[in-house]
């Protein structure tokens, strides 16, 4: 996917125009897993509804695939289909009697026969690990992890080859939110889909991606990896973001005299680190 | 005699699900014989896993529910006795996860002077009330502007102010920051705490994040509506596997040092801060060098 100069503008022409995507111009290759973060009305939610086309950008172009997505006859329906989108809260659009019904939804709308949405339905909710007992039954009944995780299903089950996802553990215990990170880390490295994290947390996004965008007053602030951008930290301080705890205690390590090096943004990396500094004394 | 703000004994709560005619078909236990004792003026944490009865036992705290079996008293207060409803609903604040749903005038000011006006307060001090309010959650300067072009932090803390406004001696807040970005996030909890040390207010913050914790008086951890550990964020995150186990999780640098102590380091148990920790590692890294001049 490339965005090429893309900008969205509120109420052009009156009094109260506004540019929420500003000159945006990103190239996002196949198989990639991206974090955008940004803080609240940075751009983030505006930039992935251009994504599959749901906003439509007031200039620029967009290309899937090496095709203009704007261009006469381009089918947004097979759009959507390959880019698939998980809103926030995507738990509120559960509206099936069953759980299987709700994740057939979308590949029947596709155009697929019952059984082969069937399928594709029991692929998609092994994939997010929700157990077999429970396929039969309400979407209503279960807990707030396991109903999001019917959702993302719901989107899977269209197998869609990018996966977008707005803030997807938003509201999760720890544990709930590790469980739907872990899984869609899985389905990136076993089924090579591109997926795109839109986080509030900075810890995840260390943790799981390998780029990171980050947006603000509708523009791209930077676009690099998560190392790279946490080098920043003072700077995403300023437009209400943060580095990861480890980050600011490796800067403050370092001040305090220890060797250790200031890269370092997850709990993994800056154990092996400050191992590696204080076993320099043996 | 000092009374309990909170105090539960044996509080029960169970949901009734019911088929179409009306007859019980199922019931889950939410709270499962609940003990909690919270001090006038505390900052106490409630930590739980999704379904694990904190909102619940939110909810009976002011009231929007009443226990099945066991009492609760709210600032001395029996909540199952109809007469304290209101006394102890304008004692107790509540302030919810999603800022829209409890923002309802179209101007701050207004917003905030809607709990008061709501109970008969007259309007010289509902004025008095909206100042002050707004002062002390730091959005004095937004009175007059509108509640939607403000961010997510903001408007939380107006929600905040709008509980603030009609004095109450306690306030919940039920993960009140769930869905805001970072710099939302430090703001409310700079406003709660602010609340609690320069009014003396009581607080007590049901959260999933860890690092919110770290600096509360106590704390609650819940697991299948039954309290399965308390004690001071110390003890509770110096115990990081029983924690896990609850699926929760401990802050991210409790987590570090507890990887360290696993990997060999001498550390002490539950370290909560980066401050903590550094210091931590300068004594050790002290100890290296004396051990290594000793044997030169």
């Amino acid at each position: 996917m490339k965005l090429d100069k893309v900008n969205y503008i509120y109420g052009q022409g009156s009094a109260y125009e506004m540019y929420a995507l500003k000159d945006i111009n990103l190239e996002i290759q196949d198989g990639q897993f991206i974090g955008v973060i940004g803080h609240t009305g940075s751009g983030k939610s505006t930039l992935i509804q251009h994504m599959n086309g749901l906003l439509r950008a007031t200039t620029g172009t967009i290309y899937y695939n090496g095709e203009d997505i704007y261009a006469e006859g381009y089918s947004m329906r097979k759009l959507r289909s390959k880019v698939g989108l998980v809103f926030q809260y995507p738990e509120h659009q559960l509206f099936e009697t069953t759980i299987l019904a709700d994740v057939c939804f979308g590949p029947m709308n596709q155009g697929l026969d019952k059984n082969a949405a069937e399928l594709r339905a029991f692929e998609a909710l092994r994939s997010v690990g929700l157990s077999e007992k429970l396929y039969e039954q309400s979407p209503f009944d279960l807990s707030g992890g396991q109903k999001r995780r019917v959702a993302i299903a719901g989107v899977l089950a269209m197998k869609p080859e990018v996966l977008i996802l707005d803030e997807p553990t938003a509201g999760l215990d720890p544990k709930g939110r590790d469980e739907i990170l872990d899984q869609l880390a899985k389905l990136h490295r076993e089924n090579h889909i591109t997926i795109i994290l839109v986080s509030h947390s900075m810890e995840d996004v260390a943790k799981y991606v390998e780029r990171i965008i980050v947006m603000n007053q509708g523009s791209v602030m930077y676009d690099d990896s998560p190392k790279n951008v946490f080098r920043y930290y003072k700077e995403l301080e300023t437009v209400g973001l943060a580095a990861p705890q480890v980050t600011y205690l490796m800067h403050e390590l370092r001040e305090k005299g220890f060797p250790v090096s200031i890269e370092a943004t997850t709990v993994e990396e800056a154990k092996q680190e400050i191992l590696k500094v204080m076993r320099m004394h043996d | 005699m000092t009374s309990l703000m909170v105090k539960a004994r044996q509080l029960v709560h169970e949901y009734i699900r019911r088929d179409e005619e009306g007859n019980p078909i199922a019931t889950h236990t939410a709270l499962d014989h609940v003990d909690i004792d919270i001090k006038p003026g505390s900052f106490v944490a409630i930590l739980g896993h999704n379904g694990s009865g904190k909102s619940t036992l939110a909810k009976h705290l002011n009231v929007l529910l009443n226990p099945t079996e066991g009492t609760l008293w709210v600032d001395g207060k029996d909540t199952s006795d109809a007469d304290n409803l209101w006394k102890i609903r304008q004692n107790t604040g509540m302030v919810f996860q999603n800022p829209d749903n409890q923002i309802i005038g179209s101007i701050v000011e207004e917003d905030v002077g809607f709990g008061p006006e709501n109970i008969g307060v007259p309007t010289d001090e509902i004025w008095q009330r909206v100042e002050d309010s707004l002062k002390a959650v730091g959005m004095l300067k937004y009175r007059s502007h509108s509640p939607n072009k403000l961010s997510g932090g903001q408007k939380q803390r107006v929600a905040i102010a709008g509980v603030v406004a009609m004095q109450p001696k306690c306030i919940v807040l039920d993960e009140p920051t769930a869905m805001l970005d970072p710099n939302g996030r430090k703001e409310v909890l700079k406003t709660v705490h602010e609340l609690n040390k320069k009014k003396g207010v009581t607080i007590i913050l049901i959260t999933h994040y860890m690092e919110e914790v770290t600096d509360a008086d106590y704390v609650y951890v819940m697991d299948s509506g039954a309290v399965v550990m308390q004690g001071t964020p110390r003890e509770i995150f110096s115990r990081v596997d029983s924690l896990k186990a609850h699926r929760m999780d401990v802050p991210q640098i409790t987590l570090l040092a507890h990887e360290l102590k696993k990997a060999g380091l001498d550390l002490p148990d539950g370290i909560l801060t980066r401050e903590e920790l550094i210091e931590a590692l300068e004594k050790l890294n002290e100890s290296f060098k004396g051990r290594n001049t000793l044997c030169q």
